[in-house]
């Protein structure tokens, strides 16, 4: 579960993001969206610790992440914007490091784990292969194993389809929904297709202000007969 | 601190997974070495000791440190996996050890392979062995605070270029306040007093590192490179929390 409460991020004269607040449960997967720039990254580096909030709080299952950053940081798999890795490293050794860390210290702890990211993520081809010689659909997916390694009740996922093919991004929105049940998830895209296909709920941020918090159904009986590009053009357009 | 082990292993392993290791390595031997035989007249001397290699390390250090230092958090920056290393469950003063023991301990392996060294002077000649060892020992700490120096310039930017020129010019001027040239300068044309020269040249490695290769180890001087390279990384850890 995470609650954010009235979050606040200022750079410097910018205020990226303005009194966001939301709660999500588990067996939610919340779609996070809003034009570039309206704050949803930046959001999400909150809930996972990265950035500090200039103020507000956000909990994930009761704890306040800047007050216990470590134990939430161990219940979240977080995947970053673009999924970034270490160059140098081969798949194999980056998803080794990854399960030293989150705590499965031996070869017979971390092995399982790492052969079933790798399985589901469908990484075996490249797994002997150094992360910078990747194709932008494969480091996208090491980062998505990297965020699911330790098997986290919370994921956070910063547009997980991007740079993937059509086969991939269905391939990845069927894992999340096999999930689902058991997981609180995040995630944010600019396809709409995509919330459609797998999002139980909606959140629309603009200008760094939730504009629509709703179910999918919910959303649609608001604007009846409108399609989602349709609604979501109508909330953000004083963003452009 | 139980999460140092694995950030100290990926990245020590992670210099040798690039061709960083190799060419520091190689090119950090051949100018040590190189400058012992022919700047310091390694053989012409006809002493069996390694004065003539020990006295050049701290020039060497100031671009050699600097360049290992650059990396640590300029390119994590850079490269956008300071996101990822953040969002795992490490706090940052494990991150910034981590790093740092890995750093020093490849200097550290950079230092000690100039062994043939030792082995040519034990065997052309009867060497001071407690000397030679409280040289090494003097080196590697004066590497740990060059690189603690190194690593905080590294956090402050992600441009590895304005973090080595920052390192180099921070580096260049704790090593000049203590050189016998400066030193002299400061007392013999600027006539400063000498109390105050002794201050100014209390702040340079070295002056610390200088009693070292002379055989001497004094906890002053132990005290002098472990706390510097302490503050640094406070400082280091304070800069990255920001």
């Amino acid at each position: 579960m995470i609650e954010v409460k009235g979050l606040v991020k200022d750079y410097g004269a910018l205020r990226a993001v303005n009194g966001v607040s939301f709660t999500v449960r588990r067996g939610d997967v919340l779609g996070f969206l809003g034009p570039n720039g309206a704050g949803k990254s930046t959001t999400m580096k909150m809930i996972t610790g990265f950035l500090r909030p200039t103020a507000g709080s956000a909990l994930v299952n009761g704890h306040d992440v800047t007050a216990e950053p470590v134990v939430v940081k161990r219940l979240v798999g977080y995947l970053p914007e673009n999924a970034p890795a270490y160059p140098e490293m081969t798949v194999g050794e980056f998803l080794g490091f990854i399960a030293e860390i989150r705590g499965f210290r031996t070869v017979e702890l971390s092995r399982p784990r790492i052969e079933h990211v790798i399985d589901l993520c469908h990484l075996g081809p490249v797994r002997r292969q150094s992360i910078e010689t990747l194709s932008k659909g494969y480091k996208q997916r090491v980062g998505f194993a990297q965020a699911l390694l330790h098997d986290p009740p919370v994921l956070v996922l910063d547009e997980p389809t991007d740079g993937l093919d059509p086969n991939q991004k269905h391939e990845v929105r069927s894992i999340i929904k096999q999930m689902a049940a058991e997981k609180t998830v995040i995630l944010s895209t600019h396809i709409l297709e995509e919330v459609e296909a797998i999002c139980t709920r909606v959140i629309i941020i603009s200008r760094g202000q939730v504009v629509v918090d709703d179910t999918l159904d919910g959303l649609r009986a608001r604007h009846a007969g409108a399609r989602l590009d349709e609604i979501f053009r109508q909330l953000t357009q004083t963003d452009t | 601190m139980s999460q140092i082990p694995p950030l100290f292993k990926r990245e020590f392993l992670g210099y040798f997974r690039s061709p960083v290791a190799y060419v520091f390595l190689v090119v950090f031997l051949m100018a040590s070495v190189g400058c012992a035989f022919f700047l310091g007249g390694f053989f012409r001397n006809e002493i069996a000791g390694l004065d003539s290699y020990f006295q050049f390390l701290p020039w060497l250090f100031i671009p050699f440190i600097s360049a290992v230092g650059m990396r640590l958090w300029s390119e994590e920056k850079r490269a956008g996996t300071i996101e990822l290393l953040f969002t795992l469950p490490v706090t940052t003063l494990e991150a910034v050890l981590g790093k740092f023991l890995a750093a020093w301990a490849f200097l550290c392996l950079a230092i000690l392979l100039s062994f043939p060294m030792v082995l040519t002077v034990a065997y052309l000649g009867d060497p001071d062995w407690g000397v030679l060892a409280s040289s090494y020992l003097g080196s590697m700490l004066m590497a740990g605070g060059f690189l603690g120096v190194c690593s905080l310039t590294s956090a402050f930017t992600k441009n590895q270029v304005v973090s080595f020129v920052l390192s180099v010019f921070v580096c260049f001027l704790l090593v000049l306040l203590g050189w016998s040239v400066f030193t002299d300068f400061l007392g013999g044309y600027l006539a400063l007093p000498a109390w105050l020269v002794d201050v100014v040249s209390n702040f340079s490695f070295k002056t610390h590192f200088d009693a070292f290769a002379k055989g001497i180890i004094d906890p002053k001087d132990v005290m002098f490179f472990l706390s510097l390279a302490g503050f640094c990384l406070f400082l280091n850890v304070l800069v990255l929390d920001r």
